[in-house]
């Protein structure tokens, strides 16, 4: 079995991750180092905040450099849960810098009208609807999806063949994107649940 | 479809659970880590751990029992209790914990949620608002941890602490804590009118269809403690949470 390297740049809970990933029956380490960072079999890249803060921490540690290396080069599964799969873009509205780019996405700001009555940050359960056959989360597996969210902003993907999920929050937007070795989550597996637990092993397995 | 989150609160006192009524007498009520395993398996949409002596003591957090909660918690979770300073709430959230709650901090220190919001976004920063009536019937701003009413006017304290970086408010009805005699739905329709951000009403629950009325006077979602933990008119603990389907057909 492969371990799981969670790359730590600074933001994020990183240990709800480490948690789940042990309990599911997965190894992993949480690491900053770029000679730990280079090993690496499988990847998670966690992250609470805002895009710019990720962005020019990635970018002024090394790891964005030493990750554009692991996963467009030599292919190395990596995961990317809610900023981190957000990250994987081109760019956000949130921030100015430039994305990783891995994924043609941008990342647009949760607007609503009035009478929509719906807040912003998007936080608690949703549903999530597999677009597409996927490595992570299986149709039927469970009755429903169901995920925790916590954002206000939310991928936008051009290609439709990259849209795992959709979750509809005013209007349906892309939950899961993946893209050959290449998975984004904007829900946090690692805090849902047995549904979360599911999407982990098969991480964990891939 | 996004449904309110109906979110179980634990007291801690020391090492075990305790329940209050109106934020006194604390009585045992069990293992907090077996009550936390209960919660996991009835698939509870969050959880809020609040210690209720920290502050009163000036104690830090628990951290090593916190540590404990955190491993063992699939859902999201929230701790309050003695937290004072930024290094505090750095732990707690490297330990496992995804939104941090202030109270006693907010009044006497309301900067600490500002620098908290900015690091850690205002998504994961709770302050908890606790309000009695006085002896007119007048809502007041209370401090907790002092037991005494705060001279402040408490709608200016709400809008202030969400100016400061509350991503989150707490409204905790002092006097029906722990009473299931019903939510105070005027307070919350007064304190849902003030917040843009999303407000967890507690105190009083005892049915679902109170937490519908919450939810109805403005709660974006709706916290209980011993409607989940008491069972019966003679107040047996058993760990009880509302189904699935009960709660989809509530909202619906």
């Amino acid at each position: 079995m492969n371990t799981i390297t969670i790359i730590d740049y600074g933001i994020g809970n990183l240990n709800s991750v480490a948690n789940m990933i042990r309990y599911v029956g997965g190894k992993c380490i949480i690491s900053s180092d770029l000679d730990t960072i280079v090993k690496a079999e499988k990847l998670l890249l966690p992250g609470v905040g805002a895009f710019d803060m990720g962005m020019s921490k990635l970018t002024s540690s090394g790891i964005k450099d030493l990750l554009n290396d692991l996963v467009i080069q030599r292919g190395i599964p990596i995961l990317g849960i809610c900023l981190g799969m957000q990250l994987m873009t081109q760019k956000s509205a949130e921030g100015e810098l430039e994305g990783l780019g891995w994924i043609e996405a941008e990342v647009k700001k949760f607007t609503f009208n009035g009478e929509m009555n719906l807040k912003i940050p998007h936080m608690g359960w949703n549903n999530v609807e597999v677009s597409k056959d996927n490595l992570l989360i299986k149709e039927g597996e469970h009755k429903e999806h169901r995920f925790y969210f916590v954002h206000s902003y939310f991928v936008d993907a051009k290609n439709t063949t990259d849209i795992m999920c959709l979750t509809r929050y005013g209007h349906d937007f892309c939950s899961a994107f993946s893209h050959q070795n290449i998975f984004g989550v904007q829900f946090h597996p690692e805090k849902s649940h047995k549904y979360g637990m599911s999407l982990m092993k098969k991480f964990i397995q891939i | 479809m996004l449904l309110h989150r109906v979110i179980p609160v634990l007291l801690l006192k020391n090492n075990g659970l305790v329940k209050t009524t109106r934020f006194k007498d604390p009585k045992y009520v069990g293992d907090p880590i077996n009550a936390i395993k209960i919660f996991n398996d009835k698939e509870v949409d969050e959880l809020l751990v609040l210690d209720i002596l920290a502050s009163k003591y000036q104690n830090e957090p628990n951290f090593e029992l916190i540590e404990q909660i955190a491993g063992e918690c699939f859902m999201p979770l929230a701790y309050g209790g003695g937290v004072t300073t930024f290094e505090q709430a750095k732990r707690l959230f490297s330990l496992g914990i995804e939104k941090v709650c202030l109270q006693t901090s907010a009044i006497e220190n309301p900067s600490l949620i500002t620098k908290l919001a900015e690091y850690y976004g205002s998504q994961s920063i709770v302050v908890s608002v606790d309000i009695k009536k006085n002896w007119l019937g007048k809502y007041e701003l209370y401090h907790s941890s002092k037991s005494k009413i705060v001279v402040l006017n408490w709608k200016e304290f709400l809008k202030k602490i969400i100016e400061a970086g509350a991503g989150e408010i707490v409204l905790n009805a002092v006097d029906k804590d722990g009473t299931l005699s019903g939510p105070d739905l005027e307070l919350i329709k007064m304190a849902s009118a003030l917040s843009k951000v999303p407000l967890v009403a507690i105190g009083g629950v005892s049915s679902l269809l109170d937490i519908k009325a919450a939810i109805g006077a403005g709660a974006s979602a709706v916290a209980a403690g011993a409607y989940f933990i008491y069972h019966g008119p003679h107040r047996a603990v058993l760990i009880t949470y509302p189904k699935r389907h009960e709660l989809q057909s509530l909202f619906n």
